[in-house]
This record gives structure tokens, C-alpha cells and sequence, in this order.
């Protein structure tokens, strides 16, 4: 399989904040999920990709070609969506598509149209007059509406309803149909993901702590409750964080397989990606 | 087609759709050469990821279930059902072994378990598939 996103260790260091050696690649017609708190650093990541901020040093391929030598023609190819909202207020959606038509060479004028009546979004009002929602949505569609191979959505769906979300979402799985497109969208509505992500991602403090598929992790990893004395009987290396609650001491194990084949622990949970990003932070290392 | 998905089971999502074809095609609700969904598809409408369904597809081939032709589908394929259900049929034996012996250990009555065998087989039938692990 062919990646259609690599990045290997990107720097950029600012005065209170660094991204050290990042590196990951989504294969072509895959999902990503991008995760981490606020201020891990999944947007600095993602507007070094877009070349909005300088990188320092690393190596970036978008559509298996240098995101700065080819980035004009890399452009064309690739729709994003950041968490700023970049419209002019007074524009309608009708003006939108007039100016992309020339900004554009692949813009599709039908396609823009279908997708605003599909989201029932008005062609002749102001911008003001939207939702936060359905600016939301008339960014992705704008993002799609020049049929990109590549996706890269910063938070599309904070501040959208369930019902929103699962639109969005749908639009997302129906774009990935063609199996040479791909989507890398960053986010915190973790369970979004736990739907239709191949990859997770997981960025803290400028650094990747992971990036795997993601029914390895949720399918691998769990989580072991058990009482101080079983858990001093249990090898540090065989565990990635714990953390010591007043009750019970909770650990986040790698391979619950090989767990249960060393010890007599009965109570291994299931994990949420919630649960993952909280104990990989919050808990204390092994070692 | 229907498959039910559930979100809250420990069992991996990509094992509950594999186990629901499988099902299909051994009691010829799916008959050899009906074209399956596709990968992409498929996950769409489960909305679950294409890893997920791809690993349930290529399960389902390696065991001989379906055949996956490049660039064409993915198909049923013809498979022996005696073979197979003598195959479930020895598991499940397995399964009540164990049961009985874990009966007789702690004295428990036969009509009990015969009771209780009952009462499974009247609950829904999706638990019922489950109820194995």
C-alpha cells in the first residue's frame, strides 16, 4: 500500500512549545485519527504539513511528492479544513462557489450545490446569519467540492449536534468509497473516531506516543483493575502507565492476551480511546 | 443482509461481523456466488473502519468462506455444510462437556441444566451466538 502521507521527524520549536521528531504515514484510503489535548500539538502539526508555519528541519510527503517543492500543484489536490473559520461574513454560499470556481481547476460547481441542498444550507444569506454549525458544514463541503485525494480536517466536528456529526461523518466514509482517498482529521469527540478511523495517532507535548491501527489498541490494550498487593506483584514491564485511584489501582497493559497468560487477574477492561489519552497523561510511567 | 453490531461487546467488532456471514452462508441464508459488499461499503454502512471489515472479509477467506476476486467482489463461496455444521456440532459438544463436568463437581441436577438450556434458547437468539465466550 502506498502512503499518501508521511511525515518524518518534523521539528519546530518555539520559545514554550516543540514538536520533536514527529513522525507517521496514513496509507491511501485509510482514515487517521489525530489525537492528543489541547495544546499537544496536532495543529502545529497540521499547518506545518499545509506549510502555514516554517518547520525547522524533517521531511513532509503529500501525495508521495516534497509538500514544498510541489506545493501550488499539491494544493489543488488536497481540501482542508482548519479550526478558524476563514469566510468573509458578508459572503453567501452562492459567492463561495463563484470564487472557488477560479481558485480551483477541479471545482465543481454541481457537486457544491448538491451538497448545500443535502445539508439544507441557504445558497443567498450572509455567512453572519449561519450557525456555528452550519459554517461548520459549509467548510467541509467547500473542502470536498473540488474532489481533493487528500482530506486534512482540523476538529470538523466541535460544536456540531449528534445529528451533524453523524451527517459529517457519513460524508467522510462515502468520500473514502474511492479507495485512493484518504482523510487525516484531528479531534477530540474521541468515540467519533472509534467509529471510522483505521489509524490513531496520539500526539502529547510535541511528541507521537503512538500511531497504530485502531482495533489493535482497542482491541490489545486494556485496562487491569486489581488491589496494591497484586499490582506489586506485577512486572513493570509489562505494563505502559498506572495510576492510583483511593479504591484501586488502574493499568494500562499492551497485550491483554499475553497479560492473562502471566497472571491471575480477572478484571481487564475494555478500553476507550477516552481512557487511552487519559491514562497515557495522567498516569505514571513504569520505569 | 443483516448484521447487528454491538458496540458494548467484548468481542471484537470485525469477529461479530466475520461470525454473522459465517452464519449466513452455513444455513444458506447466503448462497455460493452471491456477491458481498464490498470492504468500503460495507464499512460505511456499519460504520465501522475499513480496516475492521477487511480483517473480517480476509478472515472469512483464509477459513474458505468467500472468495475475494481483485477489482471484481467478493463472492460466497461453495463450501461443504455437512463438514461445517459437523465441525459446530463437535465444538458445542466440547462446550457441554465442560458444563456437565462443572455440574457434576458441584452436584447440580440434570433437569436444572436442562432448564437452564431452555431458557437460553428461548432469550434472543443474538445473545445466544454469543453466550460461547
Amino acid at each position: 500500500m502506498k502512503n499518501i502521507l508521511e511525515v518524518k521527524n518534523l521539528n519546530k520549536k518555539y520559545d514554550n512549545f516543540e514538536l520533536k521528531d514527529v513522525s507517521f504515514s496514513l496509507p491511501e484510503g485509510m482514515i487517521m485519527g489525530f489525537i492528543g489535548e489541547n495544546g499537544a500539538g496536532k495543529t502545529t502539526t497540521i499547518k506545518a504539513l499545509l506549510n502555514i508555519i516554517k518547520k525547522d528541519s524533517g521531511e513532509i510527503q503529500l501525495l508521495g511528492r516534497d509538500h514544498l517543492k510541489e506545493e501550488k500543484q499539491i494544493k489543488e489536490e488536497i481540501g482542508v479544513v482548519l479550526d478558524d473559520m476563514f469566510f468573509p461574513e458578508i459572503l453567501t454560499a452562492r459567492d463561495i462557489n463563484r470564487i472557488m470556481k477560479d481558485v480551483y481547476k477541479t471545482w465543481d460547481s454541481n457537486l457544491f450545490n448538491q451538497y448545500l441542498e443535502k445539508f439544507l444550507l441557504p445558497s443567498n444569506k450572509p455567512i453572519k446569519t449561519f450557525s456555528k454549525g452550519m459554517r461548520k458544514k459549509l467548510e467541509i463541503i467547500t473542502a470536498l467540492a473540488h474532489h481533493p485525494k487528500l482530506l486534512i480536517l482540523d476538529e470538523p466536528t466541535s460544536g456540531l449536534d449528534p445529528i451533524a456529526r453523524t451527517e459529517v461523518l457519513d460524508l467522510f466514509q462515502d468520500f473514502i468509497q474511492n479507495e485512493t482517498c484518504s482523510i487525516l482529521l484531528s479531534s477530540h469527540m474521541t468515540t467519533d473516531l472509534e467509529h471510522i478511523a483505521d489509524y490513531i495517532t496520539f500526539i502529547n507535548q510535541g511528541k507521537i506516543l503512538l500511531s497504530k491501527t485502531k482495533d489493535e489498541i482497542l482491541e490489545q490494550y486494556g485496562i487491569v483493575k486489581c488491589r496494591e498487593e497484586e499490582f506489586q506483584k506485577i512486572d513493570p514491564k509489562d505494563y505502559i502507565r498506572y495510576k492510583k485511584n483511593k479504591y484501586q489501582y488502574e493499568i494500562l497493559i499492551e497485550n491483554q492476551q499475553e497479560f492473562k497468560k502471566k497472571y491471575d487477574i480477572k478484571t481487564i477492561d475494555k478500553m476507550t480511546l477516552d481512557d487511552l489519552m487519559i491514562l497515557m497523561i495522567k498516569g505514571e510511567k513504569s520505569c | 443482509m443483516e448484521i447487528i453490531i454491538s458496540n458494548s461487546s467484548k468481542i471484537p467488532i470485525y469477529e461479530q461481523i466475520k461470525e454473522q456471514i459465517k452464519g449466513k452462508i452455513v444455513t444458506n441464508e447466503l448462497k455460493a456466488g452471491t456477491l458481498l459488499p464490498s470492504i468500503r461499503n460495507l464499512a460505511k454502512d456499519l460504520r465501522c473502519s475499513v480496516i475492521t471489515t477487511k480483517n473480517a472479509y480476509e478472515e472469512l477467506e483464509k477459513e474458505g468462506y468467500v472468495t475475494m476476486i481483485p477489482s471484481k467482489g467478493i463472492y460466497v463461496a461453495e463450501i461443504n455444510k455437512e463438514l461445517v455444521k459437523e465441525e459446530q456440532l463437535n465444538k458445542i459438544e466440547n462446550f457441554v462437556d465442560k458444563a456437565v463436568t462443572m455440574a457434576k463437581m458441584n452436584g447440580i441436577e440434570e433437569k436444572v441444566i436442562i432448564e437452564m438450556i431452555h431458557i437460553l434458547y428461548e432469550e434472543d437468539s443474538e445473545n445466544e451466538k454469543y453466550s460461547r465466550s
